[in-house]
């Protein structure tokens, strides 16, 4: 009596994770193919939009597109899932949302990866001009210039002299191939006129461990990762690369103000749907992104990541549009002197 | 005084009913997703992530927190059942404990990974509330040069996972190591062996090598002969562990905690090394060596422990520095972020209800992952009486529902047909797949360090001699080398001589 109760108990406990993991699986696949709706923006939005983050669960990016999405949907009346699709620097995801049937549904959030990946690598499978629409930029994270605690410069301007002066012994970490910290470095050669010896980790976490642990000397890091460190002193601020101080680092300086004002570089993410989608729904989109970004409750999560939404006039096709060109520009330059190549 | 103090924040905060309630939710959902094959700690924590965006921090972390311990207590249930290994250190496990279970002593063997993870679960906690902040600073002074090496005496001490020959061994480890090659080179972008396939870009993933060369190998080997399979199930022996086996676990018990409490410690892998390092000590000392692979409870008690207080102990780089150990870490880290909580040395001071009140809420998961486990191992046992055909393809379907659910990649769930066929294979030729596996693990590890501590001291390979805890690893390593082959080179002597005569 007491085994077929057991035996029932089990069969009961193996049915409910078999359905639990099968959900898990379709919901993953579900959302990206996005199911053919509307083609018009008449009913839009009639079912649920994805919006695809190409980067991890719990990163930078994924946590600024769920602080968005919630108002978004809101303002949109329907529901918003985020979907992480990982992989080669963000060009699978994108990949995938350019694939992606040109109705709305499926959106994607991007950073300033979209406009580096065409320079590092080859067969992308997609161009960020002809494949996409753009929706609206989001947020411009800073980034900053840090460095060992015990490591000897004071100042930006004597870091510039001490590492032009031991470019042979100094190191500088970097969060892997064409990541954000990675091309703020490049930025800091070509600004300071000197090469350095450079050390790809696989992600910022363990870079940030080795700086700490004072492994290598400095490195060049999105706020969201150093703030901490920074304020508990367990790394050496030399200045954000922005034209504004940040509010969450009121004593480190901009790099204008530090003197070394070529030093300009921020990760900006922007929102992207399928090129062909129709033009009142890029505008949709576009109305509940500013909606979103006027929100105080976003404002405020934002301020405590050390950001702050970008103004309304950029939350635009247009303005959005203007700067991935310019990006683009600049970074396939770098990128080309660098010689450098993700693939 | 304050140490109490402390404790008595931490356990006021980790007792509010909703805490443990979630600290519950947490540790039965870790507690399944390491049972299912192919599901493990970093997919669900990205899952439920979102959802506890609306929780209290503390609760959120709490939860986060319990799904990855106790994804390490699960993980060893399928490993020792069916073969089934869905993380490094369970395939460990798997080594001893499922050669157990085909003896029919699947319950003891479940038993002891229960009790011995519970121990460790408990001295980690303690490690964690007096030493944590100094262990950190500890950690930090491991940089790639001392990684490299440490990693090297793991791979040399992992010849002791074979039973069978060292030189077979040692051609496991290096296919694995290839193995691990494959994808981007993290240092020039340059695809390896991807054949240029984009699928192929992030590398080969751990739980489709797992899965298809122990448990879809393992099922051609079932498959091949119905008849040891039915043997197996006829002979389920005591549920318990004897008297005689409570005598024997209770030293590789203690010294896999200690191993694995201090290896977890190190952010950049340690927890990794626990279980197997451990499992080399204990076949090392053993005076049975020869039951190891075989059977021996040892190989079972000794691992667990140490791989789940380096679970524990990998929390203290996160804890009080804000540097995330692991995948599952780097995800908290953005449950901190989106609290409002900036990670880093300062929550100790700024948040210690935070701080105290997680450290608290993992003995109370360990304790509720005992009452929870122990009762089950019954239920476990029972699984095995299924008819092997009803089971075999249910265990096929899990895993790759849950393989195709790590990345939504169906190369994946390829993957494992092609490794277990591989698996299958290299069993018939008589090499065994733990060493491979590790191999595959380590080998990244091996060569990004390597690498990084060459490009930092520019070339100069003297680094890992001039670096004192470097130096002394790269000497046990020599020693533990020459002590694996030195019965071979033995052997093949005697052999010559034989042949002289």
């Amino acid at each position: 009596m007491r085994t077929t109760i057991r035996y029932r108990a089990a069969a009961r406990m193996i049915a409910a994770i078999g359905v639990v993991s099968l959900a898990a699986a379709c919901s993953g696949n579900g959302g990206t193919t996005g199911a053919t709706g509307a083609t018009d923006g008449e009913g839009f939005p009639d079912q649920n939009i994805t919006i695809v983050v190409p980067f991890s669960a719990g990163g930078p990016t994924d946590t600024v597109t769920r602080m968005i999405a919630e108002p978004m949907a809101a303002k949109l009346g329907a529901k918003i899932v985020v979907q992480n699709v990982e992989g080669a620097g963000g060009t699978v995801g994108a990949g995938e949302v350019g694939r992606a049937e040109p109705d709305g549904y499926t959106v994607l959030m991007h950073h300033i990866g979209m406009s580096t990946a065409p320079a590092l690598y080859k067969d992308l499978g997609y161009q960020p001009l002809e494949s996409f629409e753009t929706v609206g930029l989001v947020t411009e994270v800073p980034m900053t210039v840090v460095a060992r605690k015990d490591f000897a410069p004071a100042t930006l301007q004597d870091l510039v002299a001490h590492v032009k002066a031991n470019a042979d012994k100094v190191t500088m970490a970097n969060a892997g191939i064409g990541a954000a910290s990675h091309l703020c470095g490049l930025l800091f050669q070509t600004a300071a006129g000197v090469k350095l010896q450079e050390v790809p980790y696989e992600g910022t976490g363990p870079a940030l461990t080795d700086l700490v642990g004072g492994q290598v000397d400095f490195m060049c890091d999105q706020t969201t990762n150093t703030s901490g460190q920074i304020s508990a002193g367990e790394v050496k601020a030399y200045a954000v690369t922005t034209p504004e101080r940040v509010k969450s680092l009121p004593d480190v300086p901009t790099t204008t103000e530090a003197g070394l004002p070529k030093l300009q570089v921020s990760v900006w993410h922007g929102l992207y749907v399928p090129k062909g989608t129709p033009q009142d729904v890029v505008q949709k989109l576009s109305e509940a992104l500013k909606a979103a970004l006027a929100d105080q409750k976003v404002v405020d999560q934002m301020a405590k990541l050390g950001t702050a939404p970008v103004p309304a006039e950029d939350a635009t096709p247009q303005a959005h549009r203007a700067k991935l060109e310019e990006q683009l520009g600049t970074w396939a330059k770098v990128i080309a002197d660098a010689g450098i190549k993700a693939s | 005084m304050e140490l109490l103090d402390n404790l008595a924040l931490g356990f006021s905060t980790a007792l509010l009913i909703q805490n443990v309630l979630y600290c519950f939710v947490g540790v039965l959902l870790g507690t399944a997703v390491g049972v299912l094959p192919g599901i493990g700690p970093t997919a669900t924590v990205a899952m439920l992530l979102p959802i506890t965006f609306s929780f209290e921090p503390v609760t959120a972390l709490i939860m986060l927190a319990g799904i990855y311990y106790g994804a390490q207590y699960g993980g060893s249930t399928t490993a020792i059942l069916i073969n089934l290994p869905g993380e490094s250190s369970a395939a460990v496990t798997a080594l001893d404990g499922h050669e157990m279970a085909r003896q029919g002593r699947a319950g003891p063997a479940l038993a002891t990974a229960a009790v011995g993870s519970f121990i460790a679960g408990t001295v980690a906690t303690v490690v964690l509330a007096v030493a944590a902040p100094p262990l950190a600073r500890v950690a930090l002074q491991f940089g790639p040069a001392e990684y490299f090496s440490l990693v090297l005496l793991g791979l040399i001490m992992s010849i002791a996972l074979a039973r069978g020959s060292a030189l077979k061994a040692l051609a496991m480890i290096f296919l694995g190591v290839l193995l691990g090659t494959v994808g981007q080179d993290i240092y020039t972008g340059t695809p390896r062996f991807t054949f240029g396939q984009r699928e192929l870009y992030g590398g080969i993933d751990f739980v489709s090598v797992a899965v298809g060369m122990f448990g879809v190998a393992e099922i051609l080997r079932n498959l091949e002969n119905e008849q040891t399979r039915t043997a197996i199930v006829g002979k389920v022996k005591n549920l318990w562990p004897t008297r005689e086996d409570r005598r024997r676990i209770v030293g590789p018990i203690l010294r896999g905690t200690g191993l694995g409490a201090a290896l977890g410690v190190l952010p950049g892998g340690g927890h990794v090394l626990a279980s197997f390092t451990s499992y080399a000590v204990e076949k090392r000392i053993s005076k049975r060596p020869q039951e190891f692979g075989r059977g021996a409870i040892e190989g079972v008690a000794g691992p667990e422990s140490a791989n789940n207080a380096a679970a524990q102990t990998s929390f203290i780089p996160l804890l009080t520095l804000g540097l995330p150990a692991h995948p599952v870490m780097a995800l908290m880290v953005g449950a901190f972020i989106v609290h409002g909580i900036t990670p880093g040395p300062n929550v100790i001071t700024d948040e210690p209800d935070l701080f105290w009140g997680l450290i608290a809420s993992m003995w109370i998961g360990n304790v509720l992952l005992v009452l929870l486990n122990l009762p089950l191992i019954g239920l476990w046992v029972r699984m095995l009486r299924i008819p092997y055909q009803v089971l075999f393809p249910m265990i096929i379907l899990f895993a790759a529902i849950g393989t195709y659910s790590l990345g939504f990649n169906a190369y994946d769930v390829y993957a494992i047909v092609f490794f277990g066929l591989l698996g299958y294979i290299l069993i018939k030729c008589g090499c065994e797949p733990a060493p491979l596996l590790l191999g595959f693990v380590l080998g990244p590890l091996l060569e990004e360090n390597l690498r990084r501590a060459l490009i930092i001291n520019r070339g100069d390979a003297s680094v890992f001699l001039t670096r004192p805890i470097s130096a002394v690893l790269l000497a046990v390593a020599v020693a533990a080398l020459v002590l694996a082959i030195l019965p071979a080179i033995r052997k093949r002597r005697e052999v010559v001589f034989a042949e002289d005569e």
